[in-house]
């Protein structure tokens, strides 16, 4: 008898079910533990207490991202509350038989770049991590998911979590994208289209011929903001420009045993047939370069459009929604956002911080300025993308047009470092959130878009089109 | 280790109204800069609080009427963006037992129930109801029953509802799941077996 095709999603948790527990819940296997120095010293704490050891430190990965200095990484970081956080990873993993990317690694960065970058994030795989943006690694066709301190702790205690499971929506996306659209601009587009609870219980897996053609890079900034959209795991099915992105990286498999993964890995994806909770559609061709003008990701509009009024809904929630919003972003109902002054241009963040995001950039930056009163930041979201940009030369083209090049780190996207905003200072923002007082000042004001229309605003000095300020036929 | 019997939560009630609270509002990252999760509670809705009191207004937080309540109130969608546990945490430390909100963000309501902060859902209309109880009368005993899943308060009551294996574990005291995880050992070393990525490389 035939079994009926199924899913990813369903393959690999049936791979890496243990058993059910009373509750309903199933005891998952987590094959790829990733920690970081913000949400993992309680759990080692936690584990102290009980008395437990870290039941498998080889599939436990660590680095240092959120609270790293951008300008000089060198320690002793000069807030001492970082330097406590820094000291205790380290602590922690040196007593558990950790691997840890240090700041001297050559390796450090935001989490879910150095998972990539290294080979650890593998298709089939279930990957956790203490932070809500591990859905990225679901860009290799795993089930990567973020988790809690408690569960931190389960993970290191029993290489398992407690889940429910969830169900999936297939979101496939058509056709093309116009010129100067971008991966970016395609998450925008979903979340504002299916609402940023519109994913809650889901898993959103990508698919359509725009991720057919999608780098790795495109595929981790799409899967990266699904929790914007309420979905806690995005995923896309493992192809051969999966297959070609892990070959030779540190941890890939070499030799016999990598034919054997790459068949492996292959036999994961989505079968032809098999059932979704739900499918959704979109054209290419319909997705516009997107800015958020609100205070979450969902509140986004085409770059053409003007800001909301709420005069001009009878939703009640929307309205009130709108409301909230224009009166923290204080921003004009009906106005084009085109033309906003900002006074910060961020490019940085686990969401588009990776070396296809600086080389994009840099081909339409030179020759251009950052508009005077900017402040404009550019920050590489590993020390390998910051070695490889100096390598080709792209950290030249961002100082030259006026840009302060930094190292690594997760930086202004949450500014749990020194990189903050002051007072009710606009930013024009590659991050992910836009939440109010997310970028470190209680007023201050956050404007998610692409990396090259960040570019945009800091060279016009207000949000623009960058189709029009760099000609992007 | 046995774990508290979560079946019923009183006290008073507050209401922190809006949709799409997010855990960045309920805690900001600024007070992640620890190393253990002890006086999060003074970092609860601190902006929002600071911002209401710079409007010259009062935020309930900040209410002596309110003080000590045990059960926040709360719209659609509580707790959605980061992953962060400090946000239960910070609720929990500032005396709140349980959430009454219409609807919660995935990896919030999980973190919650694994410290034993009971997130339960109702109406609309039922939360609206309960929201002007309680500004009503502040001293108002509200009563979150997980057995009898209904929110009593004043001589009224509403449904409650909660996704089952929460509240299974929360009226059992099964809230905390290590102790389960960690008799499983076997069967997840079963488990690993069959999966080659997760072999102990070799030297």
């Amino acid at each position: 008898m035939r079994t009926p095709p199924h899913n990813l999603f369903d393959k690999v948790w049936a791979a890496h079910a243990v058993r059910e527990l009373v509750s309903g819940q199933t005891q998952l296997l987590i094959g790829t533990h990733l920690i970081h120095e913000v949400t993992s010293p309680q759990a080692f704490a936690m584990l102290q207490d009980l008395g437990l050891k870290v039941a498998m430190p080889h599939r436990t990965f660590a680095t240092v991202d959120h609270i790293v200095p951008t300008d000089r990484q060198t320690e002793p970081f000069s807030d001492p509350l970082a330097d406590a956080m820094i000291k205790a990873l380290r602590k922690n993993c040196a007593e558990h038989g950790i691997t840890y990317f240090d700041l001297a690694s050559g390796r450090q960065g935001i989490v879910h770049m150095v998972g990539p970058e290294q080979g650890i994030t593998q298709p089939g795989t279930t990957i956790a991590c203490g932070d809500s943006h591990t859905s990225t690694h679901g860009a290799f066709g795993a089930i990567a998911l973020g988790i809690g301190t408690s569960q931190v702790r389960d993970v290191l205690a029993t290489q398992t979590v407690a889940l429910g499971r969830l169900k999936v929506r297939r979101i496939n996306v058509e056709g093309k994208l116009g010129p100067g659209v971008y991966a970016k601009d395609v998450i925008l587009h979903i979340i504002r289209t299916l609402g940023v609870n519109g994913g809650t219980g889901f898993a959103y897996e990508y698919g359509g011929a725009v991720f057919d053609r999608f780098s790795m890079e495109e595929r981790m900034t799409v899967c990266n903001m699904s929790i914007e959209g309420g979905a806690r795991v995005g995923y896309v099915n493992p192809d051969e420009t999966t297959f070609t992105y892990l070959k030779g990286r540190p941890y890939s498999p070499t030799g016999a045993a990598w034919d054997e993964a790459v068949a492996r890995w292959r036999a994961f994806a989505s079968e032809s047939g098999c059932a979704y909770a739900d499918v959704v559609t979109i054209q290419g061709a319909d997705i516009p370069p997107t800015v958020t003008w609100g205070i979450n990701p969902g509140q986004g509009i085409a770059i053409t459009e003007t800001i909301p009024d709420p005069a001009k809904t009878k939703e009640v929630d929307e309205k009130a929604a709108i409301v909230e919003a224009l009166a923290y972003m204080k921003l004009t109902a009906g106005a084009p956002i085109k033309g906003t002054k900002i006074d910060v241009a961020f490019l940085g963040s686990c969401t588009n911080a990776r070396l296809s995001d600086f080389k994009e950039v840099a081909k339409y930056l030179k020759g251009h300025r950052v508009s005077p009163g900017v402040k404009a930041i550019a920050v590489p979201g590993s020390q390998i993308v910051g070695k490889l940009c100096a390598e080709l030369g792209i950290d030249r083209v961002f100082r030259e047009a006026g840009f302060d090049w930094r190292e690594a780190g997760c930086s202004m996207c949450l500014a749990m470092n020194p990189d903050k905003l002051v007072g009710d200072q606009l930013c024009a923002s590659s991050s992910n959130r836009n939440f109010k007082g997310r970028q470190g000042s209680p007023t201050g004001r956050t404007l998610l878009m692409s990396p090259l229309m960040v570019a945009a605003a800091a060279v016009a000095g207000s949000v623009a089109d960058a189709r029009e300020v760099f000609g992007v036929r | 280790m046995a774990l508290a019997k979560i079946t019923s939560i009183s006290g008073r009630g507050l209401a922190v109204p809006g949709n799409d609270i997010d855990t960045d509002r309920i805690i900001p990252a600024r007070f992640l800069k620890a190393i253990t999760f002890d006086g999060l509670g003074e970092g609860l809705f601190f902006d929002a609080r600071k911002a209401v009191t710079a409007a010259g207004q009062v935020h309930p937080l900040d209410d002596a009427r309110f003080r000590g309540a045990k059960i926040l109130i709360s719209g659609a969608n509580f707790g959605c963006g980061s992953s962060r546990e400090h946000a239960p945490q910070a609720i929990q430390k500032s005396g709140f037992r349980a959430v009454v909100a219409e609807s919660y963000a995935e990896i919030f309501f999980g973190n919650s129930t694994t410290i034993g902060l009971a997130c339960v859902s109702a109406d609309r209309a039922d939360i609206a109801r309960l929201t002007a109880a309680v500004e009503a009368n502040p001293a108002l005993e509200v009563t979150v029953d997980l057995v009898r899943q209904e929110i009593r308060f004043g001589g009224q009551t509403a449904k409650l509802t909660m996704r089952d294996s929460a509240r299974d574990a929360l009226v059992h005291g099964r809230w905390d799941p290590i102790g389960e995880l960690l008799e499983g050992t076997e069967a997840v070393v079963a488990a690993a077996s069959r999966l080659p990525y997760l072999a102990v490389p070799q030297k």
